[in-house]
Order: structure tokens, then C-alpha cells, then sequence
């Protein structure tokens, strides 16, 4: 149970006995039941008094300092928690909540996300609607005291399993397409919500299609303002980066410098030159960006806030893993390409054709150099062409707006 | 660790950058550069005695502050962003921490002080013939004469040697390494000054045949020539991110305000992403180089690893940087007029001195324990 006036020191010393008593042996996968078990494991979390370390006390959290959260988080890093259905209700849905929900929405939603009871998704993207979210075309028309809501969202992670989802929706058509949306809760179990998976390029289907056909939206579905959807969007987005950065590091990756030397002492191919360069040069980026990332903390705690330079972390992320790629090509070399059933080649080829995804989703490598380029270093903006048009005389993707 | 500067070192920071920015603007490096002497010596001698810029490393009683690593790096920075060609790698950083590692409170004694105060200045011979401070042996030999010792041999690369009045020249013994301290004016000795890549940065080499010279310290000298390497390779880097700073600022600024195509250029995705790919690389080279000075000053187990990861990061992406800031400015960038010119000849020049990322790298596979190399 969280004490009263407990110092930094012993909360730490609190979380480290708790984990290791709740939490060694864990994998976060591999469970016959991912979902039952996230849940059982969040409960636990709630229990203990780690559940929402900063989030408000009288909606369920702990009311505590968010750098107690940051001291979790390291004392966490070196487990495998089992609480992936529940990053984006945690790290992005419940946080927007907690800035922007009415008292009605916290009491409703906030605790029994924090206890491991719902599941939430977040629904953004179209598939006319990728780097330039804001061109979305899923529309909610006023109906009687709520909103019916009609379109398509993809790259839907968890909405397999969520309860709830935050929904991005046109409710303007006649003003410029970033002044003319509205963000609301929709319960993902309502008539009309249909979710189907999405294979991603490794063969899983971490994420889905999502439609939706005339689903009812009760009126205070509404999060913030109606046509304000934009600006809970950027709040949402905000606490996105800061989940992505702080997030722990898996415990196994095969992409990992340490690993791959490893690899290169098991099949003996550390002595080639150009696969000792490859290692260490990996080696010296992965440690140089780590130290990007710690230096970036410690400013935030001395007061100067990441701003935009969390890009340069989700920028710098990509790139090193792609780095990966080759280093582990040089490595593994013919073992990368076919290797016997019960060998571990798997994990490598799943994590070589993972990889893409770290420079696309989140924002592509593309947005994050325009975000460094035009919000850190002050360049131009490129000549806007839809700013100030109003939505239904645009082109969006590769249609018309209608 | 610590990873952020305080305010003090702030505060040194922008000192150094306004006495910089006054008395060694660009016109006065140029001026220097194509000097016969080449080395800004009025600016050296009131760096140090007004500033302190030679003694930060150096306790007290030698004449210094005793501030630290940190402090010495936020100097480098400056000096490496305005390129300013002053004797501060030999005097401040190599000569200095030679001194200093010797344990012999005579030399120090006798050294130091004028060293700190910029009323002399000192070279050290340390590299071998492939530029490095590694394990080859030494090209210069040191023979007892009973009285004392002489050297024989040739030593390459080495910074600000024409002008120093202070040489000193690691050299094998008998038994190991030793550091000699020659006489400017001793017979035997010829200095040859070098012709450099880098117009910034002057460099010498030194012939000996039979120079009589006095050995400093007792012992072998071998472990302290490699930490002397470790702790100007992340001085060096210090001097290198101030530079990456400058190219990456001059850049942004010229594309705010270049137009073509009726829009300033940097507008342009092609222009803006490389800009911003190198303030990716800037952010994570401060990091770096934090990490580094950081551990010279508190973490000396974890210093071979933490020189070697600045070395090996730092280097090559100053050149890229620098190498950008060319290609970005265009025509105007290849002049002559231009000082882009000057920051890409200094990149490639330190990304390959003090045995470069070759050395480093091979450091850090050993680190690693990774099998084989040589």
C-alpha cells in the first residue's frame, strides 16, 4: 500500500521487491491468454498501488509526482511486463482523459482502465489519412441528443480485444479540414462496429481494420470540444511520443548489439573485419542514443521540457534499428536465410521483417525530420496548399473528399 | 552521471563564446591561418592568464583552478566553433595531462605554472609513424649517456611543434616508455613544420640525432601515454561538437534566408531533412561527448570506453556534418571566401587524428570482448 511521506528511495525500494516477487519469470508472451493474463497482472498493479503513479488520486490513481513514474519505469525495465493490451489505454487514451475528460467521463472510465478491466484502442488513422491524419473522412452527423457515426480506420492495434476506443471524426465539412473534427469515446462492443485483422509483413496481426455503420454515439461521447477534435488529437499525440520514449526497451531483442555478439561468437563469424566494424559501430550508436535519451530526462527534470526532440529519439530509434538489419545480415549470414525447425531463426527473421515498422508507424522518419526541421531549427513551412479550403473541396488520399 | 551542464559552466561557456566572438572573428583566423607563425599567440597568452583556459585541469599549487574535464570541454567547444588557431591542444590538453600523470612534483613545479599562464608553450611527440598512441613501438629511442639521456629518431604529428618552447617527446627506454623534456634550442634536434590539411591547425615534426634531453618522472610511461590519448581524444571531441554546432547553425540560417524558386530553400523537404538529420546527429554527439567528460573527471574505470564511444561517433559525423553544410550552401559554400571550407578541413582532419576511428573502434571491440582484430 503507496505510504504517506515515503521518500523517492524507498517508493524505489518498494517497486523493486514488488517485481520481483510479482513479476520474475514473466514473459508477456507465449501465454495462452495474453488478454486474461494483462488483465490479472494490472489488477495487480492497481492493488499494489503502481497503477496510474500519477494520475489523480480521487478518479483511482495515485496522485503522486510523475517522476515516480520515471523510477517505475527503471525499476521495471529489466522485466518482460505483461501489459501490452493495455499501453494505449495507459500511455495515451486515459492521459488525454485525465487533461481533458469531464468529471463525468474520469469517474466512468479512468479507474477500471487502471484496474485492468477495459481496453482501449485509438482510432486516427484512414487510408486516406496516414502522415496527414487531419485530412480523416469518418464522419458523425448530429442525430437527435447524440451522433451517428460512419467510416473506416485502420492500423488499429488491440481494437481485437478493446472495450472502448477514442475516435476521430469530421463533424465540419464547410471549414479547413483541421477545424472541423471532434474526438469521441465509442464503445467498441456497440451494433455496428465491425473489426476485422490486419496481417502486418511478419505474418501477425498486432492490428485491424475497424468500420463503422451508423454505430450510435451518445452526446457526451464528446472528448474536449465539439470541432475541437484537433487539439485533443495533439494532446493525445503528445502523450504518445512521451509513452514511445519512455517505454522499456524488450528484454530479448535480436536486433540488439549485445545479442548479435553473441550470435557472432556462437557461429563464429566475429572475426570477419567488416562484421567486428558492423558490431561496434551498432554497439556506439545504440549507447550514444541512450545517452541521448538519459541527457533528454535529466533536462526535463531540471525543468527544460523535450519539446520536439522526442523526434529525434523516435528519428534516432529507426535509424539504429535499421543499422540492425544489416549488422545481423553480416552475422547470421546463410543461417538468416534458412535454417532448421528447431533452430532459433525465427526470432531474427520476425525481427528483420519487423523493422520497417519503426520508421512508418508513429509518425514516419518523413514527419519526424519536417517536425526537427520546422519546430526545433524554425525552417519554412512548405507552401500549404489546403490550409485555409474547406474540407469537402479537397482531395484526400487518392480521392476525392466527398 | 551527469549529462547537463550547471550554471557556472554555463557561465564559462558564454565567456569564452563572447571573448571569442570579439577578439577571434573569422577575418582574424584567416589573418592567423596564413601567418608564417600560424598560431594566434597574443589571444593564447590572454586566454590564459585573463581566462584560465590552460590551467582548468591544473590543481592550484601548479598555478590552475582544479575545475575539471567538464570545464576544459566547454573551452574546447568554443575553440573548436570558431576554429580559433591557438596552442591549446599541445599546452592545455596534451602537455598538461603529461605533466600531470608523471607523479614527478619537480617538473610540475617547474612547468606548469608557465604553462598555465600562457608564457610558454608546450608540444608532446607521442604518435607513431600511422598516427596512433596505440601499442606500436615508439619511433623515438632514448639512450643513457651516464649523465644524463639522448634521443635518436623521428617524430611525426606533432601539434604546435614549431611554436612551443617546452618540448616534450614519450620515447622507448630500456625499460618502457619514458617522457623527456628537450630544450628548444638543443643540438641534435630539427623541426620540420608540416604542411596540413586543416590551415587552422599547425603541426611539426621533430628529427632527433643524439639531442641530449632530461627524462621527467620515474617508471614506465606507457599507461599514461595511452590515458593522455583517451582524455584529448574527448578533449578533441569537445573541439568537434563546437564545430558540428557552428556548421549546423550557419546552415539553418542560410536556408532561412536563400531563395530559389521563389521560396527560401529551406522550405524544401531535401534541404530540410538533412538539416534536421544533422541536429540528429549534434544532439546525440553532445551526449556523447557529456558522457565523456563526465567520466574523465568522475568515472575513470569507465573512461576508455567512454573516449573510445566519443572518438568513434563524434568524428565521422562532424565530417558529415560539415561535409552538409558545403553541399547545402552550394556554389558559394566551395569558395574560398566562404569559411565553410575551413570547419570541413578541420572535420576530416580531427576525425583522422589521434588514431581516428580505426583505433577507437579496435578499442572498443576489445572492450566488448570481441574475438580476433589485431
Amino acid at each position: 500500500m503507496a505510504a504517506a511521506g515515503e521518500s523517492a528511495e524507498q517508493f524505489r525500494a518498494r517497486v523493486r521487491a514488488w517485481l520481483a516477487a510479482q513479476a520474475t519469470g514473466l514473459t508477456g508472451s507465449g501465454s495462452d491468454d495474453v488478454v486474461e493474463q494483462a488483465k490479472r497482472f494490472q489488477a495487480a498493479l492497481y492493488d499494489a498501488g503502481f497503477a496510474g503513479i500519477s494520475w489523480p488520486a480521487e478518479y483511482g490513481g495515485q496522485g503522486k509526482d510523475a517522476t515516480l513514474q520515471q523510477v517505475f519505469n527503471e525499476e521495471a525495465s529489466g522485466y518482460e511486463l505483461p501489459t501490452s493490451p493495455f499501453m494505449i489505454g495507459m500511455g495515451m487514451c486515459g492521459p488525454t482523459l485525465v487533461d481533458l475528460g469531464t468529471p463525468e467521463q474520469k469517474t466512468r472510465h479512468l479507474r477500471p482502465l487502471l484496474r485492468g478491466e477495459e481496453i482501449w484502442c485509438q482510432l486516427f488513422s484512414e487510408p486516406g489519412a496516414g502522415s496527414d491524419v487531419a485530412s480523416l473522412q469518418t464522419k458523425a452527423v448530429a442525430d437527435g441528443d447524440g451522433w451517428l457515426l460512419n467510416g473506416q480506420k485502420v492500423w488499429t492495434s488491440n481494437a481485437q480485444w478493446a472495450d472502448f476506443g477514442a475516435v476521430l471524426a469530421r463533424t465540419n465539412t464547410d471549414v479547413p479540414k483541421h477545424k472541423g473534427i471532434t474526438m469521441f469515446i465509442v464503445d467498441m462492443r456497440a451494433p455496428g462496429v465491425e473489426v476485422r485483422p490486419l496481417r502486418d509483413m511478419t505474418g501477425k496481426s498486432p492490428f485491424n481494420e475497424v468500420y463503422f455503420d451508423d454505430v450510435r454515439l451518445p452526446g457526451n461521447a464528446v472528448i474536449g470540444a465539439v470541432d475541437a477534435g484537433w487539439q485533443a488529437a495533439v494532446t493525445m499525440l503528445g502523450h504518445e511520443r512521451v509513452s514511445i520514449g519512455s517505454s522499456a526497451r524488450r528484454r530479448y531483442d535480436p536486433l540488439a548489439s549485445q545479442n548479435l555478439v553473441e550470435l557472432a561468437a556462437e557461429l563464429d563469424t566475429g572475426t570477419e573485419p567488416d562484421v567486428r566494424a558492423g558490431l561496434v559501430d551498432l554497439y556506439a550508436a545504440e549507447r550514444v542514443l541512450s545517452l541521448f535519451n538519459t541527457r533528454l530526462q535529466q533536462e526535463a527534470d531540471a525543468g527544460k521540457a523535450p519539446g520536439a526532440r522526442g523526434s529525434v529519439s523516435k528519428l534516432a530509434g529507426a535509424l539504429l534499428l535499421w543499422r540492425a538489419v544489416e549488422v545481423a545480415g553480416s552475422v547470421a549470414g546463410p543461417r538468416a536465410i534458412a535454417w532448421d525447425p528447431e533452430d532459433e531463426g525465427d526470432q531474427l527473421a520476425v525481427a528483420i521483417n519487423g523493422t520497417p515498422a519503426s520508421s512508418i508507424a508513429g509518425g514516419t522518419n518523413q514527419i519526424q525530420r519536417g517536425i526537427i526541421g520546422e519546430r526545433i531549427l524554425g525552417l519554412p513551412k512548405e507552401p500549404q496548399v489546403d490550409r485555409d479550403v474547406p474540407f469537402r473541396e479537397l482531395r484526400v488520399g487518392t480521392q476525392t473528399s466527398g | 552521471m551527469r549529462l547537463i551542464l550547471d550554471d557556472e559552466q554555463q557561465q564559462l561557456s558564454a565567456t569564452v563564446h563572447k571573448v571569442l566572438a570579439d577578439h577571434a572573428p573569422a577575418t582574424r583566423v584567416r589573418e592567423v591561418m596564413t601567418s608564417d607563425v600560424g598560431e594566434d599567440t597574443d589571444l593564447w597568452r590572454r586566454l590564459s592568464s585573463e581566462l584560465g583556459v590552460a590551467g582548468l585541469v591544473v590543481p592550484e599549487r601548479f598555478g590552475g583552478s582544479g575545475a575539471g574535464h567538464v570545464e576544459r570541454c566547454v573551452v574546447a567547444e568554443e575553440l573548436g566553433a570558431a576554429l580559433t588557431p591557438v596552442p591549446f591542444f599541445a599546452s592545455a590538453v596534451l602537455a598538461v595531462d603529461t605533466l600531470l600523470g608523471l607523479g614527478d612534483d619537480e617538473a610540475c613545479a617547474e612547468f606548469l605554472p608557465t604553462v598555465v599562464s600562457g608564457e610558454s608553450v608546450a608540444a608532446v611527440a607521442m604518435a607513431t609513424a600511422d598516427g596512433m598512441w596505440g601499442a606500436k613501438p615508439l619511433p623515438v629511442q632514448a639512450e643513457s649517456t651516464g649523465d644524463g639521456w639522448q634521443l635518436t629518431g623521428t617524430a611525426p604529428y606533432v601539434l604546435s611543434g614549431m611554436l612551443a618552447d617546452v618540448l616534450l617527446v614519450y620515447a622507448r627506454t630500456p625499460d618502457g616508455t619514458g617522457v623527456f623534456a628537450v630544450r628548444p634550442d638543443a643540438s641534435g634536434m630539427t623541426r620540420v613544420a608540416a604542411r596540413t590539411l586543416d590551415p587552422t591547425r599547425r603541426i611539426a615534426r621533430l628529427d632527433f640525432a643524439a639531442a641530449p634531453a632530461r627524462r621527467l618522472g620515474t617508471g614506465d610511461a606507457g599507461e599514461l601515454r595511452r590515458s593522455v590519448g583517451e582524455l584529448a581524444a574527448i578533449a578533441l571531441a569537445a573541439e568537434q561538437v563546437g564545430g558540428m554546432r557552428r556548421v549546423l547553425d550557419m546552415t539553418v540560417d542560410y536556408a532561412k534566408v536563400r531563395v530559389q524558386f521563389g521560396r527560401a530553400i529551406g522550405s524544401y523537404q531535401a534541404v530540410k531533412h538533412t538539416c534536421a538529420d544533422m541536429y540528429s546527429d549534434t544532439e546525440q554527439a553532445i551526449s556523447a561527448l557529456r558522457y565523456a567528460a563526465w567520466a574523465a573527471d568522475h568515472d575513470r574505470d569507465a573512461l576508455p570506453g567512454a573516449a573510445a564511444l566519443a572518438q568513434l561517433y563524434i568524428g565521422p559525423s562532424y565530417f558529415r556534418a560539415a561535409a552538409n553544410a558545403v553541399q547545402l550552401h552550394g556554389g558559394i559554400g566551395y569558395t574560398w571566401e566562404h569559411d565553410a571550407h575551413l570547419y570541413y578541413k578541420r572535420a576530416k582532419s580531427s576525425e583522422l587524428l589521434f588514431g581516428g576511428a580505426r583505433q577507437a573502434r579496435e578499442r572498443l571491440a576489445g572492450l566488448l570482448d570481441l574475438p580476433g582484430g589485431s
